[in-house]
């Protein structure tokens, strides 16, 4: 019986013939925590008796979540991670660099590799073909100490997307599209590996949106063969030399089938509370918002931006609408100003924040009124999440969030153009 | 530190798909250096009386889907200081379930439609028994993994690595 990706890479990492289900100690190529996680990470990795990370170099510190420092507390609980950084010698990213999920796969990921973040959604590397997964503070701490850990080979559905999308439609509302097909707990312990001839067309941005929400159906992978696109991304980066091949068996196991034409896909909107509760934007159309928020590990790449530059090109934001956007990376940035869509959005009316998380948690920088409701790229949609629970938050695609902007109610991109 | 085999206490009762941010909300993450501080707002956003009203051995009884969304461990952490001596649920998320086991926090998969808010439960967990003591009956729960049934008996991982060093499979 051949290997689906996630049987394959766990038994190559482990040296065991790995199958769904089993038990594995593996060792992990990337270790990370980010600036909200890593406090109680080090405090829980110096409670182990054993000393000195055991490999600096695979371990990272991203300060991304409260960049700048909104109060305090957080500012020394950065210079907490500042100093353990250099204490230890291991990698910090400071504010400003850009959001965890963004500079590992920008930096880090190749297919094959192990990853594990003090961070739920460090399944965004599956883009990239790693067996990437999120975990608390004690199970990173413990990566920290011995280099590897634990996992049991999850069962795979695969998911196998044919057919072309439709101008304005795209990876977010596949995912937001599947998600309303699994539930929130529909793939709870499993890996959803993605296939068919539409994911050879996908670019890495859009390959990373889509693993990215992965755990938002409970997955604890969402993974994407490997092909000359990784390989071209990679090169891009500067890490060509990385790039591997990766494709399941033609007989691989799967626990479950999903097929999804991409040309029948609507632009998809998740509705208040709970992200599985997703509906075509014509049945939302007209809903009133307060703010649109583009930006986020899921939504913030150059791909996503441009996609709002275009839509917003020598237009305005509607008066009732506060429009926020950050880019996921210093990386971002960068190339969105030299191309100019930062120059478009500003004069469109956005606030453009540093790159980061921003709005997204509800910690600062666009926390919403009672009442309001924002319509913001982002993946979660919990009552409470944009720090305020009193409030409401849709999810959509740059493109939808960007139509909104400019009509302050929620709109069909296809009808603004 | 081992969780006693038998727990009793009160069920407070949760309806399904509480994620973390109802647990312990993002707001708050400028008091997660401050333990004390932060559990004062546990399950805020789900009941924001839970935490006058729980008391040390109480239990969380929930539907489906508890703890789905961030990977804070702080969640786990929290509802542990609250006093909660295991969380009952119908289903866990993921990394909410890991996080519990690695703080030393029994949480066991039932069907928790049979036990009503303000029911007094005995949780024996050597022999994988929930008894309803308001309504006399019993109940069964999902079997824990080895491995995690290991990090449970040690009282979390970090006694688990601290006591053996190593995973032992
Ligand atoms: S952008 Fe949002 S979802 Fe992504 S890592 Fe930051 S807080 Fe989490």
């Amino acid at each position: 019986m051949g290997k689906t990706l996630s049987e394959k890479i766990l038994s190559e990492k482990s040296g065991t013939d790995a199958r769904a289900g089993d038990i594995v100690i593996a060792p992990v190529d990337l270790v990370f925590v980010q600036d909200t996680t890593g406090p109680l990470t080090i405090r829980q990795f110096k409670e182990v008796k054993h000393g000195r990370l055991v490999s600096p170099q695979r371990t990272a510190i991203f300060l991304d979540h409260a960049v700048p420092s909104p109060n305090r507390q957080l500012s020394n609980d950065h210079q907490f991670l500042r100093r353990f950084a250099e204490d230890n010698d291991c990698r910090i990213f400071e504010g400003g660099s850009g959001i965890c999920h963004q500079l590992v796969a920008e930096m880090f990921a190749n297919p094959g590799d192990i990853i594990v973040g003090a961070d739920s959604h460090t399944v965004t590397a599956g883009g990239l073909g790693a067996f990437a997964t999120g975990m608390g503070s004690s199970d990173v701490a413990i990566v920290f100490a011995l280099g590897k850990t634990w996992l049991r080979v999850p069962e795979t559905f695969k998911i196998s997307i044919s057919g072309r999308f439709r101008k304005w439609v795209g990876a977010k509302d596949l995912i937001i599209h599947l998600i309303g097909v699994l539930g929130a707990d529909g793939a709870t312990y499993k890996a959803l590996e993605f296939d068919g001839q539409t994911v050879s067309g996908m670019s890495i941005s859009e390959r990373l949106t889509v693993a990215n929400m992965a755990v938002e159906a409970g997955a604890k992978v969402g993974i994407f063969p490997s092909d000359n696109v990784t390989q071209r991304f990679l090169a891009v980066q500067g890490r060509g030399n990385k790039y591997s091949a990766l494709r399941p068996d033609a007989d691989a196991n799967y626990e479950r089938a999903i097929i999804i034409n991409a040309s029948e896909l609507e632009p998809m909107v998740a509705v208040p509370h709970t992200v599985d509760n997703v509906a075509p934007v014509s049945m939302l159309a007209g809903t009133k918002i307060d703010q649109v928020f583009i930006g986020t590990c899921t939504n913030g790449r150059l791909e996503d931006l441009a996609m709002a530059a275009a839509i917003l090109r020598k237009k305005k934001r509607h008066p009732s609408v506060r429009l926020i956007v950050a880019p996921a990376s210093q990386q971002v940035l960068t190339k969105a100003m030299r191309i100019g869509y930062i120059q478009v959005l500003v004069a469109a009316g956005a606030v453009i924040l540093p790159p980061g998380c921003a709005a997204c948690l509800g910690l600062h920088q666009g926390v919403l009124g009672d009442n309001e409701a924002c319509l913001s790229t982002a993946n979660r949609n919990f009552k409470g999440r944009m720090g305020n629970p009193e409030a409401s938050i849709y999810l959509a695609s740059p493109a939808t969030a960007a139509a909104s902007a400019l009509t302050g109610e929620i709109t069909d991109p296809r009808k603004v153009l | 530190m081992m969780p006693d085999a038998i727990l009793k206490g009160k069920a407070f009762k949760f309806g399904g798909s509480i994620s973390t941010d109802h647990i312990i909300p993002g707001r708050y993450a400028h008091l997660r250096s401050d333990l004390p501080e932060l559990a004062k707002h546990v399950m805020e956003d789900a009941d924001p009386t839970f935490v006058e009203k729980v008391k040390s051995g109480d239990f969380i009884v929930a539907g489906k889907n508890f703890g789905l969304g961030s990977s804070r461990e702080h969640a786990a952490l929290v509802i542990k200081m609250a006093g909660v001596s295991a969380i009952l649920a119908k289903s866990v998320a993921r990394i909410f379930f890991r996080n519990a086991i690695n703080q030393g926090l029994p949480t066991l998969i039932c069907d928790t439609d049979k036990i009503d808010a303000g029911d007094k439960l005995e949780v024996n967990l050597t022999r994988g028994i929930i008894t309803d003591l308001t309504k006399d009956v019993q109940l069964t729960f999902g079997k824990i993994p080895k491995v995690m049934l290991d990090i449970l008996n040690e009282g979390g991982l970090i006694p688990y690595i601290t006591k053996h060093g190593d995973f032992e499979l």
